[in-house]
């Protein structure tokens, strides 16, 4: 039993058996989402893979900006006002027009709510 | 996995991980006396707060709840209350007597600091040597009372952590534990979510009653929740908005169907499974709140990391952020940044933080309390008279 459980992450992080299994940079909750959260930080003009976690499938996009680990990037070509899914779920409009590769925050979404 | 549990069977059939002997203030002006028997008895600890004098109404109701709840907690033996005034201090002691545990109550008006403290510390003395002496006893998932909210989210909560936590929600529930979750006004753009999983029409009604209610007293303020939902860190963690927190909160609570619907500080009385409790997002709110309902043990998803602990409910912090891994490791308990890199599996995440809950149970101090994070705070719901 390990004494300390980040240490046992940190370690498989460096294993090189793993090495060829993290190619993606992010992941997409459900198939038909508008947006990927980045996993690792994106440079603009990167062509990055995304997996798809309900069926592990993959996409590959552009990214039009830079996006930090944990932001979003757009999958899809949306016009301004539109709903936007992620876990196959609204979380808020669009307040600009969205091309594919956009990093998406609160410049280009917001919520539905209010 | 440690495959027998040991944990404290109070006389009330409850059963505890931890055995702390509090000291607990009535007021905010007796927390200096209780500090003082804190000090001079080793083993005991104070628990601190700034309120208690001219509440009213179901502010006051909340406050006592609160207290005797706190008190009748399972990971507490034995309670030694203060107030200034005898009347209050004697009705709390009086609630937290009736789980059979030893409870003291003190005065201080007519006897002053110094006389309350010599009294005290006689008593909780023997109570803390009494306290030494009970042994750990075998217990089972079953007997757990258990609590969940996450905090500092960002989307490496809905990605991993919270998941992860999903995973636990299900099995202990699975194994007849009880289960606590809350937050009401962050449930918001997945409130339906929660409504469609109540078990019956009337728990429905009194969840989205509850829910609305916690909302509209938002919006009577003159204001929405867009200046604090989401917060700046959630915003730099890269959520963007309400409905994207909340469906990354949701996604903590597992699967099963909601057999309650609790008041704040409430004790379940629909026998064991998921509740909901009405709580703020603030989380040393709302683990005081879980933990006067009788939680035992809480489960904490952090993304951006959120150091909280409290006094008297371990608190387990689970992160699936790399970042917050590397740089606030000495505050996590579990580390599921596997699930990013997809090194792990979702159920090797919940066979992890499984580990954790049994070693905890057994007696393996958290992080939050190894570095002394004991946050009390209680819910206050208008200003006082």
């Amino acid at each position: 039993m390990s004494n300390n459980s980040q240490s046992t992450t940190l370690a498989d992080t460096h294993s090189p058996e793993s090495k060829e299994v993290s190619t993606h940079k992010f992941l997409i909750h459900h198939k038909g989402d508008h947006v990927g959260v980045a996993t690792s930080p994106i440079k603009e003009g990167e062509q990055v893979i995304g997996i798809f976690m309900d069926d592990n499938s993959e996409v590959s996009v552009k990214s039009r900006g830079d996006i930090p680990l944990g932001h979003k990037i757009s999958l899809v070509d949306l016009k301004s006002n539109q709903p936007v899914l992620k876990y196959g779920i609204q979380i808020g409009l669009t307040t600009t027009e969205w091309a594919v590769g956009d990093y998406v925050h609160t410049h280009n979404i917001k919520t539905a709510r209010w | 996995m440690n495959n027998t549990l040991m944990g404290y069977r109070r006389k009330n059939g409850k059963v505890g991980i931890r055995n702390h002997v509090i000291i607990l203030p009535v007021d905010d002006i007796s927390n200096a006396a209780c500090e003082a028997v804190a000090r001079q008895v080793q083993g005991t600890m104070a628990l601190p707060h700034a309120y208690g004098r001219l509440q009213y109404g179901p502010d006051l109701d909340l406050h006592f709840r609160t207290m005797i709840g706190t008190g009748s907690n399972p990971n507490v033996a034995a309670v030694i209350v203060i107030g200034i005034e005898e009347n209050w201090s004697k009705k709390i002691a009086e609630g937290i007597a009736e789980t059979g545990k030893p409870v003291s109550y003190f005065s201080i008006e007519g006897n002053g600091d110094f006389e309350t403290i010599r009294q005290a510390s006689w008593k909780a003395k023997e109570y803390v040597q009494w306290a030494s002496e009970l042994q750990r006893e075998p217990i089972e998932l079953k007997d757990l009372t258990i609590s969940i909210k996450c905090g500092e989210s960002d989307t490496t909560t809905g990605l991993g952590s919270c998941p992860t936590v999903s995973q636990a929600v299900d099995r202990l529930v699975d194994a007849g534990a009880t289960v606590f979750f809350g937050e009401t006004s962050e449930l918001t753009g997945g409130e339906h979510l929660i409504a469609q999983r109540m078990a019956t029409p009337e728990l429905h009604e009194k969840f989205m009653a509850i829910y609305k209610d916690y909302v509209g007293e938002i919006e009577s303020k003159g204001v929405d929740l867009l200046g604090s939902q989401p917060t700046q860190g959630n915003i730099a963690g890269g959520l963007s908005t309400i409905e994207e927190k909340a469906l990354g909160n949701i996604a903590k609570t597992g699967t099963k169907e909601v057999i309650g619907v609790l008041d704040p500080a409430e004790k379940p009385e629909n026998g064991k499974g998921l509740y909901f409790m009405d709580t703020s997002s603030a989380a040393a709110e709302c683990i005081t709140l879980m933990a006067a309902g009788g939680a035992v043990l809480h489960l904490f998803p952090t993304g951006q990391g959120n150091i909280i602990g409290n006094p008297i409910e371990p608190v387990v912090k689970i992160t699936a952020n790399p970042i917050t891994a590397g740089t606030m490791s000495e505050h996590i308990d579990v580390d599921v940044q596997g699930l990013l890199s997809r090194q792990i599996s979702l159920e090797e995440a919940g066979d992890k933080l499984m580990e954790v809950i049994c070693r905890t149970v057994n007696g393996r101090l958290t992080s939050a309390e190894a570095l002394g994070h004991r946050e009390f705070v209680m819910t206050k719901l208008y200003r006082s008279a």
